[in-house]
């Protein structure tokens, strides 16, 4: 299987998904440009974290007009593999691919540290090799990580989280929320389960010598469904 | 004719902003004690070529729904001005 990595202006965690993507798991890897009108024939598209256009106007606001995302669009429309990581997540929210907003994060600071995330659904195609309710630890690095959802919509959303911040023992608590997101969620799935956005960084935590290889488990969940899809 | 829209945008009622929050609180720093909110938001100055009044209004809040304002968490209000030579 072929995985995307869309290049924004601005996006500077793109490198970090390529090496994971291309030389940790030894996935065929490309890099696509915003200004890319095709996803050059990719079974996966990746929206990595950084500062898209700078994050003027709003974290994610401006990248959702480049030219690549009218293809990201259909091609989440018709099933295909999203990832939005971090500002990649922003970017799909303000693309209206996946619900909510960001707002800054309750402390008003930048957070860059390890966290714990609870994993609430393992029937997804990125969290199948994840137990349910496993506790794993995955770096955050962000200043509008708050993720915000309207009343009218709390419902639905809910159905849709697949990680949420957790204490070490998997305790949901405001204390273990970083950034004040609603219902501690760090990850949503879209409802028909093909497009995920994850505030923190899977592949920041890829490789033992980072700290953790839990987040490898992300993309390894990926390269397993597709396999298995293959052969049914 | 040309116009100028004035834009503001700000979130929504009980959207918690800290950025109004942390201002506050460096009110209070200064001593302003009387401060009991802050809001903060955004100024965006539109400068606009437009057959008339109606129409430069319609773009504009085909703008501020389009990009300008994000609707899941904030609201918007504008005025508009012709500028004359």
């Amino acid at each position: 299987m072929k995985f995307g990595i869309v290049v924004f202006p601005g996006s500077d965690c793109g490198y970090d998904c390529h090496h994971v993507l291309s030389q940790v798991l030894e996935a065929e890897t490309v890099f696509i440009w915003h200004g890319d009108k095709n996803l050059k024939n990719c079974d996966c598209v990746v929206l990595p974290g950084g500062f898209s256009y700078g994050d003027y106007l709003r974290a994610g606001a401006l990248a959702r007009f480049s030219p690549v995302m009218e293809a990201v669009k259909e091609f989440a429309e018709n099933g295909g593999l999203v990832i939005g990581i971090c500002n990649g997540f922003q970017v799909l929210t303000e693309a209206g691919i996946l619900p909510g907003a960001f707002l800054p994060n309750r402390g008003g600071r930048f957070i860059c540290r390890h966290v714990y995330l609870r994993v609430e659904n393992n029937q997804t195609p990125f969290t199948l090799l994840f137990a349910p309710g496993e506790v794993i630890k995955i770096p955050i690095a962000h200043q509008q990580g708050n993720f915000f959802i309207d009343s009218p919509h709390q419902e639905e959303v809910k159905k849709h989280i697949v990680f949420r911040y957790c204490g070490p023992q998997g305790e949901i608590d405001s204390r273990y929320n970083p950034n004040g997101s609603w219902e501690n969620v760090a990850g949503i799935v879209s409802r028909e389960g093909n497009i995920l956005g994850i505030m923190p960084h899977p592949e920041r935590a890829a490789e033992e010598i980072l700290g953790s290889e839990d987040g490898r488990r992300v993309f390894l969940s990926v390269i397993k469904w597709w396999e298995d899809k293959k052969w049914k | 004719m040309k116009y100028r829209g004035k834009v503001i945008v700000t979130l929504k009622p009980g959207v918690f902003d800290p950025q109004g929050v942390t201002i506050r609180n460096a009110l209070h720093t200064l001593s302003f004690r009387e401060v009991e909110e802050v809001k903060a938001g955004k100024y965006l100055e539109i400068i606009l070529e437009s057959e008339n009044r109606s129409q430069a209004e319609k773009r504009i809040q085909e703008m501020c729904d389009q990009l300008l304002s994000n609707p899941v968490i904030e609201s918007y209000s504008y005025q508009l001005e012709e500028i004359k030579n």
